[in-house]
C-alpha cells in the first residue's frame, strides 16, 4: 500500500507540473496581454507606456524566465501581484476559496442527500407512479441549466416574497450564512441530484436482482436491511465515483451560479481574471482548482477500498 | 378683489421659487444614512485620471474636489453652471492666456495634510507629463495640449497659462474626470488607496465585490455631506442587478444602466422607483480603416454612409428613443448639436433612405460590385451587447449596396487594442464624450495628434478649424464653427456617427437631492447633497 501512496504521489506531482506548463503557455497564446486591457479601459494604447508597463511587470522577459520565476515563487508559497489591483495574490484569492468551497459543499450535500435517496427509492418502486414521477424530475434536473434555474429562483423570490436571495456581505454567524448559500446550492445541486439520482436508480437495479439480495431476503431480512445495508452499500461504488469527478468539477465550475447570485466566489474570480489577463490570479486559482481535483480523485480511489475491502491498491 | 389676486399671484411666485430651489432648497434635509448604490462591473482602478470609463467616475468623484465644478443641481452642464469648488474664485487676464484661480484655505486631504496650490501644480504637471512620478495611462492628456505651464504664487494661487486663448479651457476643469490630486501621495498609490478632499473617504475596495466610502468629517463644506456613507455591490449580471434594485436592495442603479427595453419591467414592479430617461453622450459610430484596401477609396466609404438607415436602427434598439446627430450631442439637451434642418444636409441624414441607397447603389456599381459581385467584409465589433446590436443592423443596411458583412466579435478586453493596431476593416464602435464642449469632443476624437483618434483620422483644415473654434470667444461664432467641423467631419466619413443612446437611471423615492445630468453622465457624482427620506 505504501508503494502505491508514494506512486500516486509522484503522479500527483506530475500531473501538477503537466497542467503548470499548459496554463502558462496557453494564457500566453491568447490574444492581448494585460497591457492591453490596462489600456482598453483608457480607450487608447500608447506603444511607450505599454511597454514600460511590460517591463515592470516582468512581461519583457522570456517565457522561460518567467515561468521558472512564476514556479520558484510557488514553491516558496510566493504566488506574485495580482496585475489589475496591484495586490499580492494571495490577498485576491484567500477570502474567495472559503465561499466557493462552502457552495460547492453545501451543494454536493443536497445532490448526494437526495440523487441516493430518490435513487434509491425509485430502484425499490421500480414502474410505481413515485418511480415515473421521480424519473421526470430527474430529467428536467439534467435539462435545465443552472442559470436559468438561478434567475427563476431570483425572479420568484422577488416577486413573491418581494426579497432577492443574493449575497450581500460576508454573514456573520453560520445559520445565516446557510441560508445565504442554500438556495444557489439548490439551484446547483439540483442537476447533480439527478445524475446521481440516476445512477443510483441504475445501479441499485442491478444489485437487487443479484443473489446475495435474494439470500438476505430469504434469511428474512427488512426490506430496509435489504436496501439498504446490503444493497445500497454496493451499489455505491459508481456513485461515488460521479460525487467525486462532481466535486471537482464544483470547486472551479460555479461561475454561472456565483454569477447569477453574485456570491464573490473562486469561479467568477478566475473567468474575470482570465478576461483581464491577470496571469498571477489564473495561474494560481488554476492549479489550486488541478490541485483540488488531484487531490478528489485520490480521495475516491482511497474510498473504494473502504466501500469494497475486495480492491487493493498495493498489487 | 385686486388685493387677492395680488396674495393670489404672490402665493403663486413663492411657490415657483420653492419649486425652482428644489431639490437643495433646505426643506428638511436628513442627516444619516447609507446609500446603496450597484455597480455593474469591475472597475479598472480608483483613479480617475488614469481611466476614461464611467465605472471609475462614479464611485469616485465623491473622493475628490475639482477646482470648478458643473453645478450638481442643474440638469444641463453649460458655461454658465460651473461654480467654484476647490477654487474660490477665477479671472483671465486681458490676453485671455492665464487663467488664474484663488484657492480656498484650510482645506484637508483626508489624511490631514494640508491642501495647497503646489498639489494644483503637481495634478497638471502629471497630466501633462512633466513630474516624474506621471500616470501610468493618460487618456486627456490631449485636453490639456495648450497648457504652458502652471505658475503658482503662495499657497492659494494658481496660474495656467496657455499657449493661445481657448474659450471653454475652464470647462475641461469642472468635468468629473478632472479632480485635484495630492502631490505628496503617489500615482500608484492613488489607484488603490486613493486620498482625495471631497465629501467622502475611501475605505475600501473588494474586487468583485463591493467599494465603501465614509463620510469625511473634515470636510470643508461644514454641513455637507448628508449621507454616513455609500455602498457599492458590483452585480456583473444585469438581471440580477435589475431584479435587485425592484427588490428595493438598492437606493440607485448604476448610471444609464436601464435600457429602454428594460425600463417598462422596472416602472411596472417597482412603480414608485424614480426613472428618468436622459441622453448619456455616448454615441454609436461607424470607423472605417481608412488604409485598408479598398476602404483607402472614399467612394466606398461614403456609398457605406449613404446606406445607413438611422432611424430603422434607432427604433429598434431603443423604440425610437435615442437621438440622430453629427458629432455633437444635438440638441435640446445638447449645447452644440447641430439643428436638424443642417443635420439633413449631411450625406446619409437627409431621411429619404430609398434615393440615398439608389445612389449608394450607384457608386460600388461605378466601381465594379453588383448583385452579382459583392464586396465581402469583417464587421468588427465588441462582444458587447450594446456594441454587437447595432453591429448587426449595419450588416443587415450594407447588403442593400452589395457589401456582405461578417460580424466579428472581439474579446471585449482587446478591442481598443485591435483598433489601435488598424487590425479591422470596418467597426461599430461606441464613444463617450465627458464634457458638452466641441473642445472636448473634437480635439479628442478627430485631432491628427490625439491618442484616442481611434481611426486616426487627420485633415490639417480640420485641425485649423478645430483651434479656430477653440479660439473663438463668441458662442454663437464658434458654434457656426463647430457645424462647419461637422460638415467636413461628415464629408470625409471620419467616423459617421450612427446614434446618441438614450437610456434610464432610476432611483428610489427615498433618494433626494439627486439630478441627473442630462447632457453628460460623467460630472454628478459628488453625492455631497443627497440625502436618505427613510
Amino acid at each position: 500500500m505504501s508503494g502505491y501512496l508514494i506512486r500516486r504521489f509522484f503522479l500527483m506531482l506530475v500531473t501538477l507540473f503537466g497542467i503548470s506548463v499548459v496554463i502558462f503557455v496557453m494564457l500566453r497564446l491568447v490574444p492581448g496581454n494585460i497591457t492591453d486591457i490596462i489600456f482598453d479601459s483608457a480607450g487608447f494604447v500608447n506603444p511607450k507606456q505599454k511597454q514600460r508597463i511590460e517591463r515592470e511587470l516582468g512581461l519583457d522577459q522570456p517565457i522561460v524566465t518567467q515561468y521558472v520565476r512564476w514556479i520558484g515563487g510557488l514553491a516558496r508559497g510566493d504566488l506574485g501581484y495580482a496585475y489589475v489591483s496591484e495586490k499580492p495574490a494571495i490577498q485576491e484569492i484567500a477570502p474567495r476559496i472559503p465561499v466557493s468551497a462552502k457552495l460547492a459543499g453545501l451543494a454536493l450535500v443536497f445532490s448526494t442527500l437526495f440523487g441516493v435517496t430518490l435513487g434509491v427509492l425509485s430502484a425499490v418502486r421500480q414502474d410505481t407512479t413515485l418511480d415515473y414521477v421521480l424519473r421526470v424530475v430527474s430529467l428536467s434536473g439534467l435539462s435545465l441549466p443552472s442559470f436559468w434555474l438561478g434567475l427563476l429562483i431570483l425572479m420568484a423570490c422577488v416577486q413573491w416574497f418581494g426579497w432577492i436571495p443574493i449575497y450581500r456581505s460576508t454573514p456573520d454567524s453560520f445559520w445565516k450564512e446557510l441560508g445565504l448559500l442554500a438556495l444557489p446550492a439548490a439551484a446547483v445541486g439540483f442537476r447533480s441530484s439527478a445524475l446521481v439520482m440516476r445512477l443510483t436508480r441504475s445501479s441499485m437495479l442491478e444489485v437487487l436482482r443479484q443473489d446475495y439480495v435474494r439470500t438476505a431476503r430469504a434469511k428474512g431480512a427488512s426490506e430496509t436491511a435489504v436496501n439498504y445495508r446490503h444493497a445500497l452499500a454496493n451499489a455505491l461504488l459508481p456513485v461515488v465515483t460521479i460525487v467525486g469527478i462532481e466535486a471537482a468539477f464544483l470547486i472551479g465550475g460555479l461561475i454561472v451560479t456565483e454569477t447569477v447570485f453574485n456570491i464573490p466566489g473562486v469561479a467568477r474570480f478566475l473567468v474575470e481574471a482570465i478576461r483581464w489577463r491577470d496571469y498571477p490570479i489564473v495561474q494560481n486559482l488554476v492549479m489550486f482548482i488541478a490541485f483540488v481535483v488531484v487531490l478528489v480523485n485520490f480521495l475516491v480511489d482511497m474510498l473504494y477500498t473502504v466501500l469494497d475491502p475486495r480492491i487493493k491498491f498495493g498489487n | 378683489m385686486n388685493s387677492r389676486l395680488g396674495l393670489a399671484a404672490l402665493g403663486a411666485l413663492a411657490l415657483a421659487a420653492v419649486l425652482a430651489a428644489a431639490p437643495y432648497a433646505a426643506l428638511a434635509q436628513k442627516s444619516g444614512g447609507t446609500l446603496r448604490i450597484y455597480h455593474r462591473d469591475n472597475l479598472p482602478s480608483a483613479s480617475i485620471h488614469e481611466e476614461a470609463t464611467i465605472s471609475t467616475v462614479m464611485p469616485f468623484m465623491g473622493v475628490f474636489n475639482n477646482l470648478v465644478l458643473y453645478d450638481q443641481a442643474k440638469k444641463l452642464n453649460s458655461d454658465a453652471t460651473i461654480i467654484p469648488d476647490l477654487a474660490e474664485s477665477w479671472s483671465w487676464d486681458q490676453t485671455r492666456t492665464k487663467l488664474t484661480f484663488k484657492l480656498r484655505q484650510g482645506v484637508k486631504w483626508h489624511d490631514g495634510k494640508p491642501f495647497t496650490a503646489k498639489d494644483v501644480q503637481c495634478t497638471w504637471n502629471r497630466l501633462t507629463g512633466k513630474d516624474p512620478d506621471e500616470f501610468r495611462k493618460n487618456p486627456r492628456q490631449v485636453w490639456w495640449q495648450n497648457l504652458k505651464e502652471v505658475s503658482i504664487k503662495g499657497d492659494y494661487e494658481a496660474t495656467f497659462n496657455l499657449n493661445r486663448p481657448q474659450s471653454s479651457f475652464l470647462s475641461m476643469f469642472a468635468s468629473g474626470y478632472t479632480p485635484v490630486y495630492p502631490c505628496h501621495v503617489s500615482t500608484k498609490e492613488m489607484r488603490i488607496n486613493p486620498v482625495g478632499t471631497g465629501p467622502f473617504k475611501f475605505v475600501e475596495f473588494r474586487r468583485g465585490e463591493s467599494l465603501k466610502f465614509v463620510r469625511n468629517p473634515d470636510y470643508w463644506k461644514k454641513s455637507l455631506p448628508y449621507l454616513d456613507a455609500i455602498e457599492w455591490r458590483v452585480i456583473e449580471n444585469r438581471s440580477t442587478r435589475i431584479l435587485a434594485f425592484i427588490a428595493d436592495e438598492f437606493d440607485l442603479t448604476f448610471v444609464a444602466d436601464v435600457s429602454i427595453p428594460l425600463l417598462k419591467d422596472v416602472t411596472s414592479q417597482a412603480p414608485k422607483a424614480v426613472c428618468e430617461i436622459a441622453p448619456q453622450y455616448v454615441s454609436s459610430n461607424l470607423i472605417i480603416n481608412p488604409s485598408a484596401a479598398p476602404f483607402n477609396d472614399p467612394k466606398i466609404r461614403r456609398a457605406m454612409a449613404l446606406a445607413i438607415d438611422r432611424k430603422t436602427m434607432i427604433d429598434i434598439l431603443s423604440q425610437g428613443k435615442s437621438d440622430m446627430s453629427g458629432v455633437m450631442l444635438p440638441p435640446p439637451e445638447g449645447n452644440w448639436g447641430m439643428p436638424p434642418e443642417l443635420l439633413r444636409k449631411l450625406p446619409g441624414y437627409s431621411g429619404d433612405v430609398a434615393k440615398n441607397r439608389a445612389e449608394a447603389r450607384k457608386i460600388m456599381e461605378s466601381l465594379g460590385y453588383g448583385p452579382q459581385k459583392t464586396l465581402k467584409v469583417k464587421v468588427s465589433t465588441r462582444n458587447i451587447p450594446i456594441y454587437r446590436d447595432p453591429a448587426v443592423l449595419l450588416i443587415d443596411q450594407l447588403k442593400q449596396i452589395y457589401i456582405e458583412g461578417e460580424l466579428e466579435v472581439i474579446d471585449t478586453s482587446i478591442w481598443h487594442a485591435k483598433v489601435t493596431r488598424k487590425e479591422f476593416s470596418v467597426g461599430m464602435n461606441l464613444t463617450g464624450v465627458p464634457v458638452d464642449d466641441p473642445d472636448v469632443n473634437l480635439y479628442e476624437n478627430y485631432s491628427c495628434n490625439s491618442e484616442r483618434n481611434l481611426t486616426q483620422y487627420c485633415n490639417k483644415e480640420v485641425d485649423k478649424l478645430i483651434d479656430q473654434q477653440s479660439q473663438e470667444p463668441d458662442h454663437d461664432k464658434r458654434k457656426k464653427l463647430v457645424w462647419e467641423i461637422e460638415r467636413r467631419l461628415a464629408e470625409d466619413l471620419a467616423r459617421p456617427i450612427i446614434y446618441y443612446d438614450r437610456a434610464a437611471t432610476c432611483w428610489q423615492p427615498r433618494v433626494k437631492g439627486f439630478v441627473l445630468h442630462h447632457n453628460s453622465i460623467y460630472n454628478n457624482w459628488r453625492f455631497e447633497n443627497v440625502w436618505l427620506d427613510r
